[in-house]
């Protein structure tokens, strides 16, 4: 099957369905699945969508659609769409600053040894590259940002810490992340960013989307400071 | 015009049928863990459906009344009682200025709706009042608190009471076992013997069991398909991990995850698992969409014809 493929469209209850964009996590794939969830918003009855890495979960209204409308109706708005035509597309880059370090970061001196480079090159590598945002979830706002370079990956904690702070950020195999808010968590922290990733104030409530290009940019400690970062937390 | 919280009890919330739209960013939807229960409440008082209401777990939760208005007890039985006098839910009830409202503990089911004459007012938050204590959202004030003694939970004057009763044939039983399961998509990923031993034994709920999940133990499934690549979770979703032990996915369920999945409760199935205590025994039964959506709107007609 290749990338862009018209997805395979699975009952899940009688009140979700599956769409499954292959099996192989991609760019193109992630656009088109992109390109449907924007076209699929405008369609009548549809209570949620949840894009993800190769997949798109439909919630919809069942007083409004049985298994065979919902289907006949996805199938109609994906038609319409082409999967090269990127600007249905509302997509962003996001700049993420970050005061990386041990002091916010506790697990960077093991990421460097694990990875066989300096703290230095560790912190060049993560900001130097651009990721995008593969899938959100977990907890609010939080992106599931991929790919790492291949030197940065590390495996997940053995023992995931109780509470992250808020803002920390961190990678594990192939990816990286921003923690929203305090939750448990896996990943080996590596900095903490001043901003925000989630305001329920604002107009997108998350400051990353799915389909997002996030790039991260080294502050130095007062910078941090003077952005309103917490030293708290550890 | 007001209940006041005396004793806020165990875990008492306002909810609605849920925050919607708002998925793609992780936030989940919260609403009524047993939805059958809520809508017949706003429909026992001719209010719109998704007014809000509260949802008292176990009980130990006390309220007096600062003006007369109607309320309907819909769900469980919690022992509840009007100025000492034992009340059955699925009824609307007269309340007058100072009168107390308790709920005690769980006599039928674990999980109870209060609904009064017009709905709660609540200001939403993202369009809904459904309280989610893990997002710190919604609810009395917009945080996700859950409710505190002292708490004031406003309802609108000027009514006119009226004696009514959910139609027997239509109330939920809390005692029934047995959780119908829509097969999904997923289900060939279990071999025919691993399905047939989930279908066939029992699990019990496990007191890790919340809004977001409801935990079970007993027979271990297996799976060869070692993990998924993380995609959206329906609502009943049932999530293997990998020792096997069945996780139902709920109101408050995390929005994404990579579990294979045997499938979906239906929400009627969803509402009664949600009434069983830890210890509570169930089984699961399989069904198939089409099914589902009979059950579906043969519920959704019992509301058309009451109203």
């Amino acid at each position: 099957m290749s990338q862009t493929d018209f997805p395979n469209i699975d009952m899940v209850s009688n009140q979700a369905c599956l769409l499954t964009f292959g099996q192989v996590i991609s760019d193109a794939t992630s656009n088109y699945i992109a390109q449907v969830t924007q076209g699929l918003k405008s369609l009548a009855g549809i209570v949620d969508l949840v894009p993800s890495y190769t997949t798109l979960l439909v919630i919809f209204d069942d007083d409004h659609y049985d298994r065979f409308a919902i289907i006949k109706a996805i199938r109609h708005t994906i038609d319409a769409i082409d999967p090269n035509d990127f600007s249905l597309i509302d997509s962003r880059e996001v700049v993420i600053p970050v005061y990386y370090g041990e002091e916010l970061g506790p697990d960077i001196n093991d990421v460097a040894a694990h990875c066989q480079l300096s703290v230095d090159e560790i912190i060049q590598r993560h900001s130097d590259t651009t990721y995008r945002a593969y899938a959100i979830g977990f907890t609010p706002g939080f992106a599931f940002l991929g790919n790492t370079p291949d030197e940065l990956h590390v495996p997940r904690k053995t023992t995931p810490r109780l509470k992250v702070p808020i803002g920390s950020v961190a990678i594990a195999e192939n990816q990286t992340a921003v923690y929203p808010s305090v939750t448990p968590g896996g990943w080996q922290i590596i900095g903490r960013t001043p901003v925000n990733l989630i305001d329920w104030g604002s107009k997108n409530l998350a400051l990353i989307a799915m389909g997002d290009s996030v790039r991260f940019e080294p502050i130095s400690r007062d910078e941090f400071l003077v952005q309103g970062g917490l030293l708290d937390g550890f | 015009m007001a209940f006041k919280v005396i004793k806020p009890g165990l875990l008492a919330l306002v909810q609605d049928l849920g925050r919607h739209g708002h998925m793609s960013i992780g936030l989940t939807t919260g609403g009524p863990m047993d939805e059958v229960a809520f809508r017949w409440g706003n429909a026992l008082l001719d209010n719109e459906p998704n007014s809000p209401q509260i949802e008292v777990t176990f009980g130990m939760f006390t309220l007096e009344a600062q003006a007369n208005t109607s309320i309907a007890l819909t769900g469980a039985d919690l022992g509840t009682t009007l100025n000492d006098k034992h009340i059955p839910p699925w009824q609307t009830y007269a309340i007058k200025k100072g009168d107390i409202l308790a709920f005690h503990q769980p006599v039928w089911g674990l999980r109870a709706y209060l609904s009064v004459k017009g709905g709660f007012l609540c200001e939403p938050t993202l369009g809904s009042v459904a309280t989610v204590m893990r997002e710190k959202i919604g609810g009395l004030t917009g945080k996700g608190d859950k409710l505190q003694k002292g708490d004031v939970l406003r309802y609108s004057l000027g009514h006119h009471h009226e004696r009514r009763s959910v139609p027997r044939l239509a109330i939920p039983n809390y005692g029934q076992t047995e959780i119908p399961v829509i097969l999904g998509y997923q289900y060939k990923a279990f071999s025919p013997l691993e399905r047939a031993n989930f279908f066939s034994s029992d699990y019990k709920v496990s007191p890790n069991s919340d809004r977001m999940g409801y935990r079970l133990e007993g027979k271990a499934v297996h799976t060869d398909l070692k993990g998924i690549i993380s995609e959206g979770i329906a609502y009943g979703a049932i999530q293997i991990p990998k020792d096997g032990q069945p996780i139902v996915l709920l109101r408050d369920r995390q929005s994404i995850g990579g579990y294979p999945k045997m499938g979906c409760v239906t929400r009627v199935g969803g509402g009664i698992l949600a009434q069983q205590k830890p210890g509570d025994v169930i089984q699961f039964t399989p069904i198939t969409v089409d099914q589902a959506e009979q059950e579906r709107h043969l519920q959704m007609a019992r509301f058309a014809q009451w109203r």
